[in-house]
């Protein structure tokens, strides 16, 4: 399976965010996204997932269903975690469960060691167990595609070794990810898409001579 | 169709728990039943002459009161935005809360209608054709709720909006739903033939407004 994007141009509110954004992700492979703030790194992610439309360019996804969308091929983890306050855990994961026909709530309670705070509000969970919960429907819900943005904010250093664990499980199965991120997740098959490369390099040797 | 009934189950699930959709509609509901005839006075054959307009007025209101919340959370909270990669497209996600909308507030304040109608001295030949006429007009009034706050789901306090907005189509489901209400007052014909018009008029909203809607939170995502 191979992830293409050509050209990616993408446009917010009348601004030009990213042009001539290009990349290839095959199976197995993790693509990082690095560059600074408001380069357009979650508008890359947003697009893929179908949240934005490109302004120019195209995308294809080759080997997977064609029948279907990208985005319905994609599991996108985003900022805000989607859970009601007034669910618990459990039944917060098998409502995301029941609505992408996925599997087992146990699966995802089990790769963020929630399962003690299954039957507990979820009001009740820490920033970092929100976060938690929100990557377990990575283990639940079997999709090709996985974009995460910034999944490591607000993780412990074991919760982030579980994510490693999760994402290394992934690629081994042919899987696909892309993901905004700062540290180093310690996996072999990493490309980097560097959004600062495609920039006006003047603007940025200012940036640079500011600090 | 299991996505959709997931949807509608936590929705109703929510409502259940969290109160304040139904819990505001049926006290407003309530309260102005109790005060309107405090208002107009003790004279009973006026108030039975008014008793369905007054029920359907308040029942417009107050499914409009709960309308806004309808859509704010959830894209607020970023579940919409999950949900644009659900196996449903967004319209039928739509319908799904809008029925569940329907079923947690509207359902509930079209039977509760006719019982508080005895303080305005609703006729009692009344009460089938009213709880029949509102039943089936508050699906209607939910779906067009449904459209206006998926129409002003990403602007801030669009409550205002949202009245501005739906209270012209909430004309037609209004004066179809009195006139087949009234049974006694205009006569079976004009109450039946009035019903099966109103049966139309919903007919449409439930084929338009979830498509309707679907767009308008598609263009808020973007």
């Amino acid at each position: 399976m191979k992830l293409i994007g050509e050209n990616l141009v993408c446009e917010r509110g009348g601004r030009t965010v990213f042009s001539g954004i290009s990349f290839t992700a095959e199976s197995g492979e993790l693509l990082v996204l690095r560059g600074r703030n408001g380069a357009g790194k979650t508008s890359l992610l947003r697009m893929i997932a179908g949240l934005n439309e490109p302004v120019g360019g195209q995308m294809e996804l080759q080997g997977g269903r064609d029948d279907e969308d990208i985005a319905l091929q994609c599991q996108f983890i985003a900022h805000q975690e989607a859970f009601k306050p007034a669910m618990t855990v459990a039944e917060n994961l098998q409502f995301w469960s029941d609505f992408f026909g996925g599997g087992d709530i146990l699966d995802a309670l089990e790769a963020f060691s929630l399962e003690p705070l299954a039957d507990f509000s979820a009001a009740l969970l820490s920033a970092g167990q929100k976060r938690r919960l929100a990557l377990g429907r990575l283990a639940m819900i079997d999709r090709p595609v996985w974009l995460l943005d910034e999944p490591t904010v607000g993780l412990d250093v074991n919760s982030t070794e579980q994510l490693r664990q999760l994402m290394r499980k992934h690629l081994d199965g042919g899987g696909i990810i892309l993901a905004t991120t700062h540290i180093d997740l310690g996996i072999k098959e990493t490309a980097v898409l560097d959004f600062n490369a495609v920039d006006d390099q003047a603007e940025l040797t200012s940036i640079g001579e500011a600090e | 169709m299991k996505p959709v009934i997931a949807i509608l189950k936590r929705d109703l699930l929510l409502a259940w728990r969290q109160g304040g959709g139904v819990g505001t509609a049926i006290g407003f509901f309530l309260t102005v039943m109790v005060l309107l005839p405090l208002g107009i006075g003790p004279d009973l054959g006026l108030l039975q002459k008014i008793a369905p307009g007054g029920l359907w007025i308040a029942l417009l209101l107050s499914v409009l009161l709960s309308a806004d919340r309808i859509y704010q959370i959830d894209y607020d909270d970023g579940s919409l935005e999950q949900m644009t990669l659900g196996p449903v497209p967004l319209e039928l996600v739509a319908g799904a809360k809008a029925m569940a909308h329907w079923l947690s507030s509207g359902l509930p304040l079209a039977i509760a209608a006719p019982f508080l109608g005895f303080l305005l001295n609703l006729d009692t030949k009344l009460i089938l054709p009213l709880l029949g006429a509102m039943v089936l007009g508050s699906i209607g009034l939910s779906l067009l709720a449904s459209l206006g706050a998926a129409v002003t789901v990403g602007l801030r306090k669009g409550g205002l909006l949202v009245s501005l907005l739906v209270l012209p189509l909430y004309v037609p489901v209004l004066i179809f739903g009195i006139s087949a209400s009234a049974a006694g007052q205009a006569g079976p014909d004009i109450s039946g033939s009035s019903f099966i018009i109103l049966l139309a008029v919903t007919l449409v909203i439930v084929v338009v407004t979830p498509i309707a809607s679907g767009a308008a939170l598609r263009t808020f995502m973007r």
